[in-house]
């Protein structure tokens, strides 16, 4: 058993990779740090404390002692050329002169701004004595499911299974090639449809650990969890994981350089990195873009996941999805069968 | 008994250059052959064809009693031969038995990993990564995973090339021992020494074809004389004797004038190299070089072609 050449073929893919300390970041580390990065950036927090400045002159210190008390507001009271400049960079949303007018000098245009003149306001109102005659209470949402990173760890599982696939088989066997050493395997008694197998075998061996990763560190720092099934998530994880590994082979069939065979790799993922859905929802690109974007592999694959892990939608209702998925990798693997170059 | 490797009227070009241009060879069972010839005379196509890894483009090959046809004859006859390829590197992150490992799983008969590693002398090196090898460590793993199979005949293309003359000799203990336990040997080389040393017979090939062909003696013999002695002058050519001058001295059989040096192929050196001395004092030309040496095939193969083996 462990001497079938399946086996050992296998052990020898997985040994190289484990053996190579950048690829096991880029696989492993690069999609986590990605996640990490993204959903501290992206957080569902609002706009947060809006800066405020109160310009020095008489009664500065009574206005500011009001905005304090507003919740998402902070003030600080300025000379007038340091009020002017904050105000011009950003650096505060508001300018308030005290007087009577109090006047607020903002820029319309800034919804940060507007806001900190309607938050302000309202606490300038109340100080001098308006009333609330409503009742009214907030009810604050931030349910796992509806928010960025969670739409963006099955974008990035489908992302990271592409990249895995593409340069895990691309890879080596243009590497293997240009050593000569699959010339070498065909002068052994060497099956190629082990040789191929193998790939797919150690494939399929580190998507489980790759899935595990991110899925686990989405759901141990931010709480995104997988409303669907987990088989189904297997499923079409894995599914995912064959097709671009074909496809890998298709775009690795004929290289004979590393440089040829990079250049080939970029050139098939570059539009699907910008196209599919994996960092925002790919609604955004034109009409006429639509059905040339559903068509690709990894918006195929994105869609499948999101329906899955956010939707909880089964497997039965992703016949469409699932298709292409599937499409794309028979097809590369039957051609790269075809034109593949053993030497 | 068919002998181990048979071909004839073996020809293939690329689409500049014709690398092999018709060749037949014989190569008898428990021999040791060696195709020589500087680089490029078609010395790795001709043995990648015999390997059936090259399609020919005329020409029948017959390996051990069998023909290239594909399939599970090909598989066959691939598990009764041995073969390391000039230019193969071996994946750089395994260890060499992991390599080992691999290779043997090709194989249905097969040494241990431990016996092929002791026939290489790599033992202690069993869990080295191959990228941490030396070129000459490299080379014999490369022989291991080719001795396997427990091959009937192997084939090794410029086995030491590039090695030094320590690595070299261990790799020519290796041939011998496979050589001593029965086995059948193609390789190719471009040191004459190599050749002279391990093969029982050799085919020196240039431009794709065979120029000569026998055992190292014979084709040492063919030249006639069995020194050679080399002069060069301190003032240059001005008082140089000319060739037919040097050919009318006592026991030589060849002359030829190189850029720098001229070489006289001698059959006695105790009657020629005195005559030669007299002839260039009589001319006053003062002596800058004066080398003698046994003749070699390096010797044969300037005979033949005018060019030296090396930069051919
Ligand atoms: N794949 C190839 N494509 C084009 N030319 C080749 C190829 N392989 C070898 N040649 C040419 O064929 C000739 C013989 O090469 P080769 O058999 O490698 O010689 P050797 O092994 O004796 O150095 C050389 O001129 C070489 O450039
Ligand atoms: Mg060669």
């Amino acid at each position: 058993m462990r001497d079938h050449p399946l086996v050992q073929l296998t052990l020898a893919r997985m040994r190289e990779f484990y053996r190579e300390p950048e690829a096991i970041f880029w696989v492993f580390g690069f999609p986590i740090v990605l996640a990490f990065a993204l959903g501290i950036a992206f957080r569902n927090r609002g706009p947060g404390e809006l800066r405020v400045a109160v310009l020095r002159g008489a009664g500065d210190g009574a206005v500011a002692a009001v905005l304090a008390r507003a919740p998402g507001l902070t003030a600080a009271v300025l000379d007038s050329g340091e009020a002017r400049l904050q105000l011009r960079t950003g650096r505060v949303a508001l300018l308030v002169v005290p007087g009577d007018p109090v006047v607020y000098r903002y820029d319309s245009t800034r919804t940060e701004s507007r806001l900190a003149r309607l938050e302000a306001d309202e606490v300038v109102q109340r100080a001098r004595g308006r009333a609330d005659p409503a009742r009214v209470a907030d009810q604050r949402v931030t349910e796992p499911g509806s928010r960025y990173i969670d739409f963006l760890i099955p974008g990035l599982l489908g992302m990271n299974l592409m990249g895995s696939g593409l340069w895990g088989v691309g890879f080596s066997v243009v590497q293997a090639r240009t050593k000569k050493l699959l010339k070498r395997f065909m002068a052994t008694p060497m099956r190629r449809s082990h040789y191929l197998l193998s790939f797919i075998l150690s494939r399929l061996v580190f998507l489980f650990l790759e899935v595990a990763a991110l899925v686990g560190f989405g759901w141990w720092v931010f709480h995104v969890g997988v409303r669907g099934s987990f088989t189904a998530v297997a499923f079409i994880t894995v599914l995912g994981a064959l097709s671009f590994a074909g496809l890998g082979m298709l775009v690795a069939s004929r290289a004979r350089t590393i440089e040829a065979v990079s250049g080939l790799m970029n050139l098939v993922m570059l539009p699907m990195w910008i196209l599919s859905g994996t960092f925002f929802s790919y609604a955004r690109f034109p009409d006429a873009l639509q059905p040339f974007v559903r068509a690709l592999p990894l918006t195929a694959l994105n869609d499948a996941l999101r329906a899955v892990m956010i939707d909880g939608s089964r497997l039965s209702e992703l016949g469409a999805p699932l298709g292409i998925v599937t499409a794309w990798g028979v097809v590369s693997f039957v051609v790269a069968l075809q034109i593949f170059r053993w030497r | 008994m068919t002998p181990p490797i048979l071909c004839a009227g073996l020809a293939k070009r690329y689409a500049d250059v014709v690398a092999v241009a018709g060749l037949d060879l014989t190569v008898n069972a428990r021999e040791c052959f060696g195709l020589l010839g500087p680089n490029g005379a078609g010395k790795t196509t001709t043995i990648e064809i015999l390997e059936g890894l090259t399609a020919p483009d005329r020409g029948e090959v017959e390996i051990l009693g069998m023909a290239w046809t594909g399939g599970a004859n090909t598989r066959a006859l691939r598990e009764r031969l041995g073969i390391q390829l000039q230019d193969t590197q071996l994946a750089d992150k395994l260890t060499v038995e992991e390599t080992v490992r691999l290779f043997r799983s090709f194989y249905r008969a097969s040494h241990s990993v431990e016996e092929v590693l002791g026939l290489v002398g790599l033992e202690e090196k069993r869990t080295a990564w191959v990228g941490k090898l030396s070129g000459g460590q490299k080379q014999r793993l490369a022989v291991a995973c080719a001795l396997v199979s427990r091959p009937e005949l192997l084939f090794l293309d410029e086995p030491t090339t590039g090695l030094d003359p320590q690595s070299r000799r261990q790799l020519w203990d290796v041939i011998g021992r496979f050589r001593a336990a029965g086995g059948t040997v193609l390789l190719t080389t471009h040191y004459m020494e190599e050749a002279e040393r391990l093969c029982d017979r050799v085919a020196i090939m240039d431009h794709g074809k065979i120029i000569a062909l026998g055992t190292p003696r014979s084709l040492i013999a063919s030249l006639g004389a069995e020194h050679v002695v080399e002069f060069a002058l301190a003032d240059g050519a001005t008082r140089a004797p000319n060739a037919s001058e040097l050919a009318a001295l006592p026991g030589v059989r060849a002359v030829r004038a190189g850029l720098d040096r001229t070489a006289l192929t001698v059959a006695e050196v105790h009657r020629a190299v005195p005559a030669l001395l007299g002839l260039l004092e009589r001319r006053g030309a003062e002596l800058s070089l004066l080398a003698t040496h046994h003749a070699t095939l390096e010797d044969v193969f300037v005979s033949l072609t005018g060019r030296q083996l090396r930069d051919a």
